[in-house]
């Protein structure tokens, strides 16, 4: 790679890193406008909420937090793949890591500062955030949040601004085409990189540095992050494994989201020489490794309070395995880790493929049911629930159930074709496993809230069950728009492939010399 | 030249090094609030930035006056009483549940609908305890959970004490409401009705009459009637008698009827307690446990009532 000072020749998969960043389509402007809107929808939900207070949204004195905060450790959980993936892969010398590595960090820089925002759209008096460093007090976890997410900010801007260095020295160099001022961005920040020994020899040390100091400091992100409720009293919060619990729950929803923008990166800019199904695979083997931790703390968390059944536990527990909240406990479970977990290692169960042999388990039977229960539960609704004949609630109670057997026959019926399909699979899988982190949070927070020391008396009317409204739906919203927009805007201003660190595969690169 | 190996034996030393020293500066800070019961509360300074506040008679020992614990109380309300010991004591064997205290003090603060800062709950122990009222104020913890976590002051102990709060300072982030397992705090979501006429026009936090949207408020003791010689608002309007407000460093305490009686022996010939001991928050509210009790029993099981206010 010395002679790219000369005239350098791309490969084939390296022009296509370079196209994606060229060829902006209509479909691009489409999804950016769509992302667009929504984050202006969520503003304008803010705007509301700071004209009335929050009380236009569903919190109440009981429930003080709710989904603002459901946002803010989903979204700071997510953020620590970068440390996994930049850090960990690299200090153990996993080589697949190169092609993901870039994309890993960004999720970790686009979703810290989602996550980051979540606190201040929280926050009852937002015009008052100096007082934070006026009067801020370290022995509040407040400031240790505060203090740990900035220095993670920091970190993690810099674990991805300097491995882009090369690349960015690439860019300024042969990326010619475009505004005038994307070639001066480049020259900027390439800082003056030549490619001299002394330079190399410079990046590297950093490069390991921030690796080594990565580490500790992204766990200290989301120990803090889970601190905010294991400092409290509160029966379910009150925890001394919270931090590691969270941390592990933080690193499996991560390594799920880098396999989801792996597809569709893969997908839309046409990276299959980089990313391939041997990525898929490795990453399915770190998602199920991840996946296997957290379900060892979660069992760990529920079973030794489940066992004694103190007083003050006894609420919260039955509300999340019987009771308003089991389920969701039961599709985070289930749905966001049993049956990922299962679609990752698909490749490796062969009886799966006889499945088909059963005839109800074959994709049309299971179509057509699932078809028929949509059809019902349509008319029903349509009809008007509680008509005569139906039985009044019968089916309405009943529903659940039948749409999970719906579900579990068309989950089932469907095994073999993504035993076919490893991507779809892994995609299929790393969405319910963020969907389902996303709910686990929320039941994380929200049940402890609903079995307070005190019971839950002379609440006003409407105030002693959470009902998130569309001012915080809608944010939430905003914020997701938010993290992918600023994702794919950065994969239009930097390859969102290393190319420099890919080379370094020792791959067929120079095709010839000019 | 530092070669990678090295590099990383120097730094595993100074990452073993570095929190053992800091853990070392801080177990020796801490020291001071763990331990035996007379030890200095955990609280934050009167007046004075960066010191224990004692609460218990026990002279600072050497080397722990100082902790990073304390904060910088904003107004001049804040340091309280220097001599005064505020506590509560309340006869659960007196109360009625007539909520007389709840309508008192909301009068008095002018607290926003919804709010309730001293809440009758209907207890019920056991199955085969009998229901009974309990009237929940701020407990005013000397080990307070609100305290600890509040990032900016807002709310922080007092010499005598009170748990203050500044609803001109509280940031709104609800901290203090998670930490609190009494469930004594209050926020208020919606703009709060204007700032009534008399004494409460313009803010002053020994009598919080005036709220503010996006804070957190709470029970305060009263300390604008305390500083006047008077009971606070709730124990003046109990028609049983049931609220005694006292000074522990005077062993006295006082209820509506006029009787004035020893604190300790109140608390320890009636078998007083302190409400959920065991989480460690030292309240200073003392219960006197439902005995013998002279009126009718809540209802059993009875739905509780939704109080008006509050938005939607």
């Amino acid at each position: 790679m010395r002679d790219w000072l000369g005239r350098p020749r791309f490969s084939t998969r390296e022009e296509a890193v370079l196209a994606s960043m060229r060829a902006t389509g209509p479909a691009y402007y489409a999804l950016v406008g769509a992302l667009v809107a929504v984050i202006g929808w969520g503003l304008i939900a803010y705007a509301v909420q700071l004209r009335h207070g929050l009380g236009v949204t569903g919190l109440r004195d009981n429930f003080m937090w709710g989904v603002y905060i459901t946002n803010f450790v989903f979204f700071i959980g997510v953020s620590h793949v970068g440390a996994l993936m930049s850090a960990i892969l690299r200090l153990t010398g996993a080589e697949w890591r190169r092609p993901i590595t870039r994309m890993a960090e960004a999720i970790t820089f686009a979703s810290l500062l989602m996550g980051a925002l979540m606190p201040f759209v929280d926050m009852g008096r937002p015009d008052r955030i100096l007082n934070l460093i006026l009067h801020g007090r370290l022995q509040s976890p407040i400031l240790w949040d505060m203090l740990s997410i900035t220095t993670y900010l920091t970190g993690s801007t810099l674990f991805l601004f300097v491995p882009m260095i090369p690349d960015i020295a690439l860019l300024r160099d042969h990326f010619k085409d475009g505004p005038a001022w994307r070639h001066r961005l480049y020259t900027v920040l390439a800082l003056g990189w030549r490619d001299t020994a002394g330079q190399r020899h410079r990046l590297e040390t950093v490069m390991a540095v921030l690796a080594v100091l990565i580490i500790p400091i992204a766990i200290s992100v989301h120990t803090v992050v889970s601190w905010i409720m294991a400092m409290t009293l509160r029966a379910g919060w009150n925890s001394t494994i919270f931090g590691p619990y969270f941390v592990s729950g933080a690193l499996f929803s991560g390594a799920a989201a880098v396999v989801t923008a792996m597809a569709a990166f893969r997908w839309a800019y046409h990276l299959e020489d980089y990313i391939t199904e041997r990525h898929f695979k490795r990453m399915g083997y770190l998602v199920i490794t991840l996946g296997v931790i957290y379900a060892y703390f979660t069992f760990n968390e529920y079973w030794t309070p489940l066992y004694k059944l103190a007083e003050h536990e006894r609420g919260y527990l039955a509300a999340v395995f019987s009771g308003p909240f089991a389920p969701l406990f039961w599709f985070t479970q289930i749905a966001g880790l049993l049956l990922p977990l299962l679609l990752l290692t698909l490749p490796t169960i062969s009886w799966v493929s006889r499945l088909q042999e059963i005839k109800l388990l074959r994709p049309r039977p299971a179509l057509a049911a699932a078809g028929a229960a949509a059809g019902v539960l349509i008319f029903t609704s349509a009809a008007g629930a509680p008509t005569a004949g139906l039985g009044d609630g019968a089916i309405v109670r009943a529903l659940p159930w039948v749409l999970t057997v719906v579900a579990a026959w068309l989950f089932a019926s469907f095994l073999p074709v993504f035993r076919k399909h490893p991507i779809a699979s892994a995609v299929v899988a790393s969405l319910l496993i963020n969907v389902g982190a996303w709910v686990k949070r929320f039941v994380i927070i929200v049940p402890t809230l609903q079995y307070p020391f005190l019971p839950i008396q002379r609440a006003p009317a409407g105030w002693a069950f959470y009902h998130p409204s569309w001012v915080e739906w809608s944010i939430t919203a905003a914020a997701v728009a938010g993290f992918i927009l600023i994702y794919i805007l950065f994969s239009k201003l930097f390859p969102i492939v290393s190319i420099w660190e890919t080379r370094a595969e020792g791959e067929a690169v120079h095709a010839g010399t000019p | 030249m530092l070669s990678r190996r090295s590099f990383l034996k120097v730094f595993a030393g100074m990452a073993a090094a570095t929190p053992l020293a800091g853990g070392a500066a801080l177990f020796r800070r801490w020291r001071a609030g763990l331990g035996s019961r007379g030890a200095p509360a955990l609280v934050a300074a009167p007046g004075v930035d960066r010191t224990l506040v004692h609460l218990a008679d026990v002279p600072a020992r050497d080397g722990d006056a100082t902790i990073a614990y304390a904060a910088s109380p904003p107004a001049p309300a804040a340091a309280g009483l220097a001599q005064r010991r505020w506590v509560m004591v309340i006869d659960l064997a007196r109360c009625d549940g007539c909520r007389e205290c709840t309508r008192a003090c909301s009068a008095m603060h002018f607290a926003p609908a919804g709010q309730e800062w001293i809440r009758v709950y209907e207890m019920r122990d056991n199955d085969a305890a009998a229901p009974y009222w309990l009237p929940r104020p701020c407990m005013h913890c000397d080990n307070a959970p609100c305290v600890k976590v509040c990032p900016v002051s807002a709310t922080w102990k007092r010499a005598d004490g009170i748990v203050m709060q500044d609803t001109s300072r509280c940031i709104g982030c609800r901290f203090c409401i998670a930490a609190c397992p009494y469930g004594a705090r209050s926020f208020n979501w919606v703009e709060p009705p204007a700032a009534q006429p008399g004494r409460g026009a313009a803010y002053d936090e020994a009598w919080n009459q005036v709220h503010r949207k996006g804070t957190t408020e709470k029970c305060i003791f009263c300390p604008g009637l305390l500083n006047e010689g008077r009971l606070p608002a709730c124990a003046t309007a109990c028609p049983m008698g049931a609220v005694y407000f006292g000074d522990q460093a005077e062993d006295a305490a006082t209820n509506s009827q006029g009787e004035t009686v020893r604190l300790s022996a109140l608390i320890q010939q009636n078998a007083g307690y302190r409400l959920m001991e065991e989480l460690g928050t030292e309240p200073r509210v003392y219960y006197l446990p439902p005995r013998k009790r002279a009126y009718p029993a809540p209802p059993q099981g009875g739905g509780h009532a939704v109080i008006p206010g509050g938005h939607r």
